[in-house]
């Protein structure tokens, strides 16, 4: 079709063709969007909202056939379930849960110090075969837990650390600083290293220079690489079911795992002892998100 | 006291070889200037000096004492940084106060000093912010106050202007060399900027790829360059260079122009040479007896002065002229060249040859 310049190279107010044509570049792709959002939300969000659900209906209505999704009757005795024992004194499900905390805090708060040191030497320092090494750091990480946990297995028991929380503690330790390693050394690269050149010469050790002047400035990367290595040791599953074997040191993972089976499954307190484990992490992780996000993005970017 | 002295200094990242034997003398309360190009291991032997950077030969003497094994702390040496490296989450009294804070000193003493010197520079509005809220000029009168807050045996200072506009950088020249006559110190200072090192140096010392060409007074490094490349690098407009031969009383150049032969000049006969001529050495209004003829290729109006673009065969030599010059491209000109002012240079070495003869 031969257009003529004055039509193509319009001066004049445009002739009227119509509302612009619907493709997929308009308002067509959004509808498509939305619905494929709301697709995936419900198949993501299902699983959680059933274990909400689940551990607030009453035992018959967790069996009722057809299932039950608004109309049951509401209870707390699952939770109650997961804390209090029968009769009195702790339930073992608490008892892990405490496990949980100790293991996790304690390996993530010695990975953090064990790393951050490390992270920032690499770093800062001229090390021999410094990308060798880093190499090497990280490649302990390529092998899946699994490939690993017997021989662990064999050693722990050897040496007494079978169904011991210091046995958890290190492995998880392990398996974090390289992790902390290789996310804390892009904070460090971030933070010019000239803030310490220039407290050394006012008259600090390097050691102090470190401590009053990059340290503070490292915090936001710390909160974030902590939160991952907390999330890491709170949901291991592997370690933890072969590594221990009593209540008194098993993790929440595994504890409730183990609540699955037997004669009947109190599906219950299963899913009320679930909500309880997520929860810690996911507050966590809300109340750090602002050092998450700007801690993720500024790690991410090499200059 | 405040004696640095530099030895010998080597240092390689790598396959770059930084710095390439550097030594320098600075005497006690000189303003020495690191002058080179960027790349030329300035900042290297600053920090070198410093403690800064580990070394794989050579020595730092500080005050006669061998120094070079010490940690920076303990050689007690101010430094201003290029980046200024203000702490960033501390305050600017906070950033005058470290080097006070890290030799202990009582709170009512670091105020008095913190207090002395932002009024010197004029910061005593600033000492509440952060130095994220701070302007270019106020960072480095900062980091300048964190230099100077306490009396070290000598203040480095790497290219601390740099960072600045044209006019702030003018006035921050002047304000520095009154501060280094009212205090007596003794500064090491770096740049790149021969502007700086001509007006502020009592020594300059001009490096090239990790090796000192020439230590002097400004005068002497301008008026006396200790090879081409000295010649070339310090100057504006930068000096011309003619590649030509010595023979019998005359220099012929290699397009066919003579000139007279200066008489310091010691060239052996048939001895390829380089000729320096600055531009305020030259004219193109005047008459003399020593002339180059070329035509005009260029004029460059600098309000002052005009540099006029002379094409001699087929170099190009700068001259300087009155600002009211002119003249159209292609004209043909008389160069009138001061020969007691020229250069020659041996053109394999690059060394001078005006030396020995003056």
């Amino acid at each position: 079709m031969a257009v003529s310049v004055d039509e193509a190279v319009s001066t004049g107010p445009a002739p009227d063709h119509g509302p612009p044509a619907r493709r997929l570049g308009g308002r067509g792709r959004s509808v498509v969007e939305i619905a494929l959002l709301t697709v995936l939300a419900v198949v993501m969000l299902f699983p959680v909202l059933w274990m909400l659900e689940t551990s607030i209906k009453e035992n018959r209505d967790v069996y009722a056939i057809p299932a039950k999704f608004f109309d049951f009757a509401v209870t707390l005795q699952h939770y109650k379930d997961v804390f209090v024992a029968q009769g009195d004194g702790r339930t073992p499900v608490s008892v892990n849960f405490l496990n949980s905390v100790v293991v996790a805090g304690a390996s993530t708060v010695l990975a953090t110090v064990l790393g951050v040191p490390a992270a920032w030497a690499y770093s800062r320092f001229a090390v021999k075969a410094k990308k060798d090494q880093l190499f090497f750091i990280l490649s302990t990480r390529f092998m899946p837990p699994v490939v690993v946990v017997i021989p662990i297995f064999l050693m722990y028991r050897q040496i007494g650390l079978y169904d011991n929380k210091l046995g958890l503690i290190l492995i998880y330790t392990a398996f974090n600083v390289p992790f902390t390693i290789w996310m804390m050394k892009g904070f460090v690269d971030e933070v010019p290293a000239e803030y310490e050149d220039a407290a050394m010469l006012d008259g600090y050790t390097r050691l102090q220079a470190f401590w009053r002047y990059t340290l503070p400035l490292l915090v936001p990367g710390i909160a974030a690489t902590a939160v991952f290595a907390l999330i890491f040791s709170w949901n291991e599953f592997v370690f933890a079911t072969f590594l221990t074997s009593s209540d008194s040191v098993r993790t929440a993972p595994p504890a409730i795992a183990g609540l699955i089976g037997g004669t009947t499954t109190d599906w219950g307190l299963v899913a009320a002892a679930s909500v309880v484990f997520a929860l810690p992490v996911l507050v966590f992780a809300y109340l750090v998100r602002k050092h998450l996000i700007a801690g993720v993005t500024l790690g991410a970017v090499r200059r | 006291m405040g004696t640095v002295a530099a030895q010998g200094l080597r240092k390689s990242f790598g396959k770059v070889q930084a710095l390439d034997g550097v030594t320098l003398d600075v005497p006690d309360g000189s303003f020495f200037v690191v002058l080179g190009p960027s790349g030329a291991g300035k900042t290297t032997t600053l920090r070198a000096i410093a403690g800064l950077e580990k070394l794989d030969a050579g020595t730092v003497h500080l005050d006669g004492r061998d120094a070079t094994g010490d940690a920076p702390a303990a050689r007690d040496l101010a430094m201003v940084f290029q980046s200024y490296a203000l702490y960033p989450r501390h305050t600017v009294y906070e950033n005058i106060a470290s080097p006070l804070r890290a030799r202990r000193c009582s709170s009512s003493e670091i105020a008095a000093a913190v207090q002395k010197m932002s009024s010197l520079l004029h910061i005593e509005r600033l000492l509440q912010r952060r130095p994220a809220q701070l302007s270019g000029g106020e960072m480095q009168r900062v980091a300048l106050a964190r230099a100077l807050v306490r009396s070290p045996r000598a203040f480095l200072m790497d290219e601390p202007l740099t960072n600045l506009d044209l006019k702030l950088r003018v006035e921050m020249r002047t304000e520095l060399t009154r501060i280094h006559r009212s205090l007596g110190a003794t500064f090491v200072y770096v740049t790149n900027d021969q502007v700086e090192a001509l007006s502020m140096a009592d020594q300059v010392a001009v490096l090239k790829e990790g090796k000192v060409q020439q230590v002097g007074t400004p005068t002497e490094v301008y008026e006396r360059p200790a090879n081409q490349w000295v010649a070339g690098f310090v100057g504006s407009p930068p000096i011309s260079l003619l590649t030509c031969r010595a023979e019998g009383d005359r220099l012929v150049g290699a397009d066919g122009w003579t000139l007279p032969r200066p008489r310091w000049a010691t060239a052996e006969d048939g001895q390829a040479l380089l000729l320096g001529l600055r531009a305020e050495d030259l004219s193109v209004e005047q008459r003399g007896d020593a002339s180059l003829s070329g035509e005009l290729y260029g004029l460059e109006p600098l309000g002052d002065r005009t540099v006029v673009d002379v094409r001699v065969g087929t170099e190009i030599v700068k001259v300087k002229a009155r600002p009211t010059v002119s003249g159209t491209p292609g004209e043909r000109l008389s160069v009138t060249v001061d020969l007691d002012r020229a250069h020659l240079f041996d053109a394999g070495s690059g060394l001078s040859l005006s030396e020995a003869g003056r």
